[in-house]
């Protein structure tokens, strides 16, 4: 009773560890490759739940979604021999289980690697033949499409495709970030000391402006009042002419003794006379 | 918070089965119990059956036993997806349905398993990064993506960490748009457009990717020069003030400058006006005068002019100091005191007045000095007059 126990119970679990070991899961985001004592005999499994012989078959298992090569900052030379700082990463996936089983023997840091030597020789390459500002600018597209079509057929023989290399940032070692700043100090000043200049011509371009028309209008003004006043002259004179000239004899007395009376014998005026003058005729002789 | 940020340290996979483990208890109990009750029924009628011997009870117990871990590991299928969840489920690894929220039953791990994704939450990424623009200067950006879950399959199975995959692409995005615009078009007016290409090349990128995400919003908050030329920028802001600050300077000096001119203008005119019209007026009261006088001249002319020459003489002699010399043609030298005279009544005028002036007597019939002429004339007429 007790060893027939025994037995049933070793019987169950050996069956069960058969049961197990004959099946195996091959999930939607993985990649299997199958061994029969070592040797890769099959790839390719679709996901889900699949045979294999116990002890005989083994599997193994990758992760077959897009992984992310991320942990690159490398130094490059561009054509003007300066030094920048590329940032990227690569996006790539098992293309061939079998292959990939091969090459890297599984292992992701191995391909990693492999990968990351051949993407910088490939970004060498293409940051030697271009300037700072082609590969900042405009090539940058050219670059990150150029890599693509290289390094894909390059790790072919790694059992993998490139889903995608992009250049995440491109820096400037600091010195010469430093002179970059220099340049945009200097821009920027000369940009402080032309708007700073445009803003005295126009202002005194539009002071000139206001006093030129300041004295255009005066200068209008006297021409206007003068001639108002070359008319009352004028109009005095003709009136003055046309009285006067009754009798000029009489006027000439009759002004004279208007300029006398206005001129002289005013408060403090010492007038000295002669006695003989013909004003004291009376006053001397007596006898008019 | 409105969205949920899954954190670095999390695995999205991981979310659903925790899920679903805090769900159990409460059904299972309900489900416990349901099974205790019919099987306690069976039992007892089995009991009955095998005629009630003692040996068969712990077959019964094993039997209970049984039933409650299979009960227990149906159970464990039952799980509920939120309204603002959707969640794969897996057969033996292969993807065979998607469901929407509610409450779910798949068949029991290893059979079935199930993903539950948040695809509704809006999540964000903030990337704050110095960088190069096109024109080969640096610029601070500082901006933040916010997105979402568009596709579930995608996110669950083209990707590892599809999360992590849209920070990296972000950075890309926004340093190749940077790259390929103006500092100044970043620094002023450009910023919708920059945010608005940084959100079109991200989505390219993450379709290209099949990450399953979708950007909602991509805003620039701020772009800005680097800290070290900070001080260059804002003195050139300032001088774009300036130069606004000196226009308006000698706008206000046109604007005072002008009518001032104006006004003074009309004055010169208006004085000029009333030159004329008091020159004019003048001849004329002068003129009348005048006419009047020498019709009254006319009727009488020697007692008029005799009359005229003596109130001048009156009115100019009544008024000042006067000397009279009684001397003859012998022109003698004659010295006096003009300076005390002229101190008793002070002028206004007294130029280079030497202390004593040496009045020379004149000549007593001069020739020169219009003045002097016409007093001569006037004394000539008075005599002309006398006799």
């Amino acid at each position: 009773m007790k060893n027939s126990t025994l037995i049933t119970i070793g019987l169950v679990l050996v069956l069960a560890w058969v049961l197990v070991n004959s099946f195996f899961i091959v999930d939607q985001r993985q990649r299997a490759v199958m061994f029969r004592f070592g040797e890769l005999t099959e790839a390719n499994f679709a996901p889900g739940l699949h045979l294999k012989l116990p002890i005989v078959q083994t599997v193994r298992t990758f992760d077959g979604r897009v992984l992310t090569l991320d942990n690159q900052t490398e130094n490059f030379l561009t054509v003007e021999k300066k030094n920048v700082e590329v940032d990227y990463y690569v996006k790539w996936r098992i293309d061939d289980a079998a292959t990939y089983y091969r090459a890297t023997t599984g292992q992701e840091l191995v391909a990693m690697d492999r990968l990351a030597s051949i993407v910088n020789r490939g970004l060498r390459d293409e940051f030697g033949s271009r300037t700072i500002q082609q590969a900042v600018s405009d090539e940058r597209n050219d670059i990150m499409s150029a890599m693509r079509e290289s390094v894909s057929s390059k790790v072919k023989e790694l059992g993998i495709s490139i889903v995608d290399i992009r250049i995440k940032s491109i820096n400037l070692p600091k010195t010469v970030s430093d002179s970059v700043y220099d340049r945009m100090r200097a821009e920027r000043a000369r940009v402080a000391a032309d708007l700073r200049a445009r803003g005295a011509e126009e202002g005194e371009k539009l002071r000139a402006t206001a006093d030129r028309e300041a004295q255009v209008t005066l200068a209008d003004a006297y021409k206007t009042a003068e001639g108002l006043k070359g008319e009352g002259d004028a109009k005095a004179a003709d009136i003055y002419a046309k009285a006067y000239g009754q009798d000029p004899e009489f006027y000439r007395f009759y002004r004279t003794l208007n300029v006398y009376h206005d001129t002289l014998g005013a408060q403090g005026d010492v007038m000295v006379l002669q006695s003989d003058s013909p004003f004291f005729k009376l006053f001397k002789n007596g006898t008019p | 918070m409105a969205w949920n940020e899954p954190g670095p340290g999390r695995d999205p996979w991981n979310q659903g089965p925790k899920r679903g483990d805090n769900k159990k208890p409460p059904q299972l109990d309900d489900i416990l119990k349901r099974l205790k009750e019919r099987f306690g029924g069976k039992g007892g009628g089995g009991g009955s059956s095998g005629g009630g011997l003692p040996k068969n009870l712990p077959a019964g117990l094993i039997g209970l036993g049984a039933i409650v871990i299979v009960g227990l590991w149906l159970a464990s299928g039952a799980y509920v997806v939120d309204e603002q969840e959707r969640a794969v489920v897996l057969r033996f690894g292969q993807h065979i349905d998607t469901t929407s929220p509610g409450l779910h039953w798949h068949l029991p791990w290893p059979i079935e398993d199930v993903e539950i994704v948040n695809v509704t939450g809006v999540r964000s990424v903030r990337e704050e990064a110095t960088m190069l623009t096109q024109d080969e200067n640096i610029v601070d950006v500082e901006l933040s993506v916010q997105y979402r879950v568009s596709n579930v399959e995608e996110y669950v199975f083209q990707i590892v960490d599809p999360d992590l995959t849209l920070k990296q692409a972000t950075k890309a995005a926004v340093r190749q748009v940077v790259g390929q615009s103006k500092m100044d078009f970043i620094l002023t007016d450009g910023r919708e457009e920059v945010a608005d290409e940084t959100k079109r090349v991200l989505q390219e990128l993450l379709d290209q990717y099949k990450a399953g995400l979708v950007v909602t919003e991509v805003n620039l908050q701020q772009a800005q020069p680097p800290e070290p030329v900070q001080a260059s920028f804002a003195d050139a802001i300032k001088a774009r003030e300036d130069q606004a600050r000196l226009k308006n300077e000698a706008e206000a000096y046109a604007n005072a400058r002008l009518p001032r001119a104006r006004g003074a203008a009309a004055r010169q005119i208006a004085e000029a006006t009333g030159y004329r019209e008091q020159v004019v007026a003048k001849a004329e009261g002068d003129a009348s005068r005048f006419d009047q006088l020498l019709t009254e001249y006319r009727k009488a002319k020697n007692v008029t002019k005799e009359r005229l020459y003596l109130d001048m003489m009156k009115s100019v002699l009544g008024g000042s100091s006067k000397i009279l010399i009684d001397a003859d043609k012998s022109n003698p030298m004659l010295y006096l005191p003009l300076d005390q005279m002229l101190k008793n009544a002070p002028r206004k005028s007294s130029g280079g007045d030497p202390d004593y002036v040496t009045i020379p007597t004149p000549p007593s019939s001069s020739s020169s000095g219009s003045d002097s002429s016409a007093a001569e004339d006037n004394a000539r007429s008075r005599d002309r007059s006398r006799p």
